[in-house]
């Protein structure tokens, strides 16, 4: 598999002195998807900012598909979904997609037709072509939230970054959301990087996890670092980890008892 | 692949267009010489194979030298501030935005009252150093608002109050110093906004700024729907929106700074027409900005013809615009959050 991402020795801090990200050392291969897990503050928007060159590292680099991430030069190559939110003005679901192509055309381009046609293609992907005429502040949030990774997905990006898509979320719309990472992720060979709080979540749709603590981090195969004991030590709560059987496969699912 | 928001798009520009012929017409032939259209229909082949006829000489001069100056000035400034309004609230994620909101109309005061007190009003000197300050003024909210970690849109907002204050309180300098007689009036008369007594050279001077800034607006168009999603957005889509945005304030302060010299201040249609052009074809600018400034001209023309008709004296067309356009624009609010 192609090496897709590699983060080395990445540090960032908001306020000098005060570092919130410390020798940070990751790697990604298309088609694998990675969860980033850790506490409230902990720096995992953070982290996910200065891959994407929202933010710059103060040092060590990012790269993505071979080329260094430069903060305001914003990379074709990188798809960022941002939490779901509201706009100002009331676009059209074919619209917003569209405006995924608006951005790396030529400076003063006009979307095409073929745009157009591109965007219904990624709707149809996502499974809401149905809503391609709709105004985006009339959907719900779980519908918004597809319409954000449609919008990513137009340019055919290696790397899809997705800031806690699941939040806001029934269980029924988490369900098909990660079902959508996870098939995107496989079929296209797209590495995927995505914020999450449920290590639920992470065990079913990524193969590796990186779980943010304060100044360390553990990353590896999701299995080995999902335990009941790293949660007590990264997430300060006692947890119990039950394994069953569906469809023929082993399912592990965690239950939160108290902190401590 | 049509949609039915396209075709609205198509038969609204089809529609602006024929509107605004009409209303050039309009323009032409009303007024308190009334030229009737087979006379100026007459008048028109006239000039064409050469020679006017002694009979229509009053006519074709008010014609040529009075009218059509006056509605192709009417028509540009229309054009720009509604363009430049749109781009302008896109841009700052806001639909009650107007062109003047970074201090454009007070910087651009200040240069024309200042031009007006030292030199009368005449000559070159007043409109130039008024398109200056006006530039300057927007200069000065981008040194305000500052480049390093801001830009943001709330700091440039607030650099744009700034110095519009700033502006304003010189403007009152200067009328507070003014000849009472002659030079305070003329700068009030001026701020008051007004087409009366546009010449070719008025044309020739905003031409280019007002041109040239709907012309990047244009250009543009289809960035000012990724600024107005927010800056994370942005780059999530490729666009640095810190020079996106100052390219655009950019744009818009040329064709406001433009307008408001040529003009004076004439408030409102910056901000109504954007509004009405939404109803029309909808929130992408890539529609929006092509229809306002077309509707703006329209409107603009229009307006124009009444400020001069309507009454045995001019009525200064800045009144007229606040006067239907503040009313206007609260029942189209209003109806727009009954709909929302």
């Amino acid at each position: 598999m192609e090496k897709i991402l590699e983060v080395r020795d990445g540090c960032f801090s908001y306020a000098k002195g005060r570092p919130l990200l410390q020798n940070i050392n990751a790697s990604l291969d298309g088609g694998q998807v990675m969860a980033v897990m850790g506490r409230n503050g902990i720096g995992k928007t953070t982290l996910i900012k200065c891959i994407v060159g929202i933010l710059s590292w103060d040092s060590g680099y990012s790269t993505v598909a071979g080329r260094q991430s430069q903060r305001n030069r914003p990379m074709k190559e990188i798809g960022y979904v941002p939490q779901a939110h509201r706009v100002s003005f009331d676009y059209s679901v074919r619209d917003m997609v569209v405006f995924g192509k608006a951005g790396h055309s030529s400076f003063f381009a006009a979307p095409s037709r073929g745009d157009y046609e591109l965007a219904d293609r990624m709707l149809y992907k996502t499974g809401i072509y149905e809503l391609r005429d709709s105004p985006c502040n009339e959907l719900s949030g779980g519908q918004l939230q597809l319409v954000y990774i449609a919008r990513a997905l137009i340019n055919e990006p290696k790397l899809l970054v997705l800031d806690e898509p699941e939040s806001h979320l029934d269980f029924r719309n988490q369900i098909r959301l990660l079902k959508l990472i996870q098939g995107v992720a496989a079929e296209q060979s797209i590495a995927c990087i995505l914020n999450t709080h449920y290590p639920n979540h992470a065990l079913r749709i990524a193969q590796r996890c990186f779980l943010l603590g304060e100044g360390d981090y553990i990353t590896g195969d999701t299995k080995q670092v999902m335990t009941d004991a790293n949660i007590q030590k990264f997430f300060g709560v006692v947890s119990h980890s039950v394994e069953f059987q569906y469809q023929g496969e082993t399912v592990t699912s965690f239950s939160f008892l108290d902190e401590g | 692949m049509k949609t039915t928001h396209h075709a609205g798009y198509r038969k609204t520009m089809l529609l602006g267009f024929i509107l605004l012929a009409g209303a050039a017409v309009a323009g032409i032939s009303l007024g308190k010489y009334g030229i009737h259209l087979p006379e100026l229909v007459a008048i028109f082949s006239a000039k064409l194979h050469g020679s006017v006829d002694r009979s229509m000489e009053i006519a074709a001069f008010v014609i040529f030298n009075v009218r059509i100056p006056r509605i192709i000035l009417a028509a540009m400034v229309g054009a720009g501030l509604s363009i430049s309004g749109s781009a302008l609230q896109g841009t700052f994620q806001n639909p009650l935005v107007s062109p003047d909101l970074l201090g454009v109309s007070s910087g651009a005061g200040f240069g024309a009252a200042l031009g007006i007190l030292l030199t009368g009003g005449l000559g070159l000197f007043t409109p130039v150093l008024s398109l200056l300050a006006g530039l300057m003024s927007v200069l000065l909210v981008f040194l305000l608002a500052g480049t390093k970690k801001g830009g943001g849109t709330l700091s440039v907002v607030l650099g744009g109050i700034i110095v519009s204050s700033i502006f304003s309180a010189l403007i009152s300098l200067i009328k507070y110093v003014a000849d009472s007689s002659e030079t305070l009036p003329a700068i009030t008369f001026w701020q008051m906004g007004s087409f009366a007594n546009v010449t070719y050279r008025d044309i020739g001077i905003a031409f280019i700024p007002i041109a040239g800034g709907m012309l990047g607006l244009l250009l543009l168009r289809w960035k000012i729907n990724l600024l107005s999603l927010g800056d994370e957005d942005c780059f999530a889509l490729g666009i640095n929106p810190h020079t996106t945005r100052w390219l655009v304030i950019l744009f818009a302060t040329l064709t406001t700074a433009g307008s408001v010299t040529v003009a004076g201040v004439i408030g409102w249609v910056g901000l109504v027409i954007p509004h009405i052009c939404r109803r029309l074809v909808g929130v992408n600018h890539g529609h929006l900005l092509p229809a306002s400034a077309l509707i703006g001209a329209t409107f603009m023309i229009l307006v124009d013809t009444a400020a001069r008709s309507l009454t045995s004296a001019e009525i200064p067309v800045g009144i007229l615009t606040a006067l239907i356009g503040a009313p206007f624009f609260a029942v189209i609010y209003r109806r727009g959050r009954k709909e929302g």
